[in-house]
């Protein structure tokens, strides 16, 4: 039987594979939907939710004070940054003044957080894509870094240390030099990630135009920090609404150019050294002080305090039972988390616990782009775009 | 912090009421005029809010239109915040926005799946972050925080199970109006 060539319609029909929610690239617990054409994707429906624990429920349950270490536990690589941005919140609704020192002690946090966050993402995204060696090198520098929130917190990962009025504690003795040494040699470990992977063909075959975005789409799709900034905006909330004391600080903000995931991989490597400068500048400024309000409704007053006071004891009873009482009030507190912009949008009601406190996590904004950034391109290329995006599901779940 | 030109768009787009709160503006609207207030602040030259931050959902249980919604709007030009509220009843359905702003389509996703609000025209409004085949919208203030349903593995059926939430301590709920 002889078929005529235009008899011979073949239908293709396109592939629906299953990736996730176990898969060592999906970052966690991301399910993805994958229609394939071959091995283009056509289509990508994530599945989220498969980590949600209730958070911003639970939060309406606890006084202030309790909720802040839900925030830790959200994006479980950069935990300090959500604590300020929280803290934050509470002091604006309650119109809380913190002293200087904890300030910069805020600054140096969140700025080690942003060094911690960064070498994950970027290890994670280099074995992701097949480099094993930078993951390893990336988290033995981790490794110092979390000594740094166990010498202040007494935990390695969910600190709980800064708190709304300030910090829990005072840094001890020798800290900052332990972080100047720390500074003086992640240069160059940073050159030997670099060297390993900016001019690797390899990477950059993997990386240089893929999972485009233009600055039109990323403003479209409510971008913020990394993914904003590798499409050529320059946009940083530490620049354009400073907090703390990043007005007093000079520092850079790298932008990208074709906004490619190369280009963010270059961001993130730059930031991790703005942040040592940013360190730097800090260490410089702080001075002795003290580094919680002295409003013992805001923070509990210290122990030798309490040995001698009646009113002390009474107030660090009060304030770890009933907790502290916000006026009727509402807020949208935004920082520059490691991964974008991470918002609260706190409302109170003149009780000690939130009334509603809803958590604008950076990444759920980046996940949703992730079917318009892999379309056309090939299955491999989903894992590089997931690694760009930095997800992690703690924070997107909630 | 907050656009001087918004006076301008105050005589441009119906609203109820227009605050400034600790340099956060605050614009109360009617939910029917949502569509064209967003479309005017999204485009105008003087306002250019065209990065949606979040969208929340609020159960204010007591008043007379329990939810708000809350548009959370960034403008980059202006380096300005703007939130825009909205409220509605249970029967209400909202606009979607997903036309003006796609990133809308994951913000009210979750609104509709925790707090049960409609969005109407939503390209694709599944539930996001609750469990597959999960029943009420568990941000609502009725809603108990223990939930109503627990999920195990059963080893005798090899399968999971969905049980009816089993305490072994009475939920406490611990308000301390008088402490003593």
């Amino acid at each position: 039987m002889i078929l005529k060539k235009k008899e011979l319609n073949r239908e293709l029909k396109n592939f629906t594979i299953n990736f996730g929610p176990q898969h060592p690239a999906a970052h966690g617990v991301l399910r993805l939907i994958l229609e394939l054409d071959g091995e283009i994707v056509k289509r990508a429906d994530p599945h989220i939710g498969l980590l949600h624990r209730g958070t911003e429920k639970l939060i309406e349950y606890k006084t202030y004070l309790q909720a802040l270490p839900y925030f830790d536990r959200l994006d479980y690589v950069s935990m300090m940054a959500q604590e300020h941005t929280y803290s934050l919140a509470v002091e604006r609704l309650g119109n809380i003044k913190v002293p200087y020192r904890a300030q910069v002690i805020r600054v140096i946090f969140a700025e080690i957080t942003r060094i911690l966050n960064h070498l994950l993402a970027v290890g994670c995204h280099a074995m992701d894509v097949g480099a094993m060696t930078p993951f390893l090198w990336a988290f033995e520098e981790r490794e110092k870094l979390m000594e740094f929130y166990e010498r202040v917190s007494g935990a390695r990962m969910h600190a709980a240390y800064i708190r709304p009025g300030g910090v829990s504690s005072d840094i001890p003795l020798g800290f900052l030099d332990d972080v100047y040494l720390f500074i003086s040699q992640f240069n160059l470990r940073l050159d030997e990630i670099e060297e390993m992977l900016t001019g690797n063909r390899i990477w950059k075959e993997r990386l240089i135009d893929i999972g485009v975005v233009s600055a039109k789409r990323a403003v479209e799709w409510g971008f913020s920090g990394v993914m904003l900034r590798g499409s050529g905006i320059a946009w940083d909330l530490r620049k354009h609404q400073p907090y703390e004391i990043y007005q007093d600080i000079d520092f850079s903000v790298p932008v990208g150019s074709s906004g490619d995931c190369y280009d963010r991989y270059l961001i993130r490597v730059e930031e991790m050294r703005q942040s040592l400068k940013i360190i730097n500048d800090a260490m410089n400024m702080i001075k002795p002080g003290p580094v919680k309000t002295d409003d013992y409704k805001i923070s509990p007053p210290s122990r030798t305090e309490m040995k001698n006071s009646m009113e002390a004891v009474i107030h660090h009873f009060k304030y770890f039972t009933e907790g502290f009482v916000l006026p009727h009030g509402e807020t949208y507190t935004a920082t520059e988390a490691p991964k974008g912009e991470f918002g609260v949008y706190l409302v109170s009601n003149n009780t000690e616990k939130p009334y509603r406190c809803k958590i604008k996590a950076p990444g759920f904004g980046h996940l949703q782009a992730l079917d318009d950034m892999s379309k056309g391109h090939m299955i491999a290329d989903v894992v590089t775009i997931i690694g760009t995006q930095d997800i992690v599901f703690g924070e997107i779940d909630r | 912090m907050p656009s001087k030109n918004l006076t301008s768009i105050e005589s441009l787009v119906p609203i109820i009421s227009y605050s400034l709160v600790n340099n956060e503006q605050t614009l109360n609207i009617n939910h029917k005029n949502l569509l064209f207030v967003l479309n005017c602040l999204k485009k105008h030259i003087n306002c250019q809010y065209n990065l949606l931050t979040c969208i929340s959902g609020v159960d204010l249980l007591q008043n007379q239109y329990r939810f708000s919604v809350v548009y959370e709007l960034l403008s980059l030009t202006f380096n300005s915040r703007l939130r825009v509220k909205i409220f509605v009843n249970e029967v209400t359905s909202v606009d979607s926005i997903v036309p003006l702003f796609c990133n809308a389509n994951w913000w009210e996703r979750e609104v509709w799946d925790l707090f049960g609000i409609y969005f109407q025209n939503h390209p694709d409004l599944r539930r996001i972050l609750t469990d597959y085949g999960f029943e009420g919208y568990p941000m609502r203030k009725d809603f108990p925080l223990s939930g109503y349903v627990e999920v195990r593995y059963d080893q005798t059926k090899k399968r999971i199970v969905v049980e009816p939430v089993e305490l072994a301590q009475e939920f406490r709920a611990f308000s301390y109006e008088t402490p003593w």
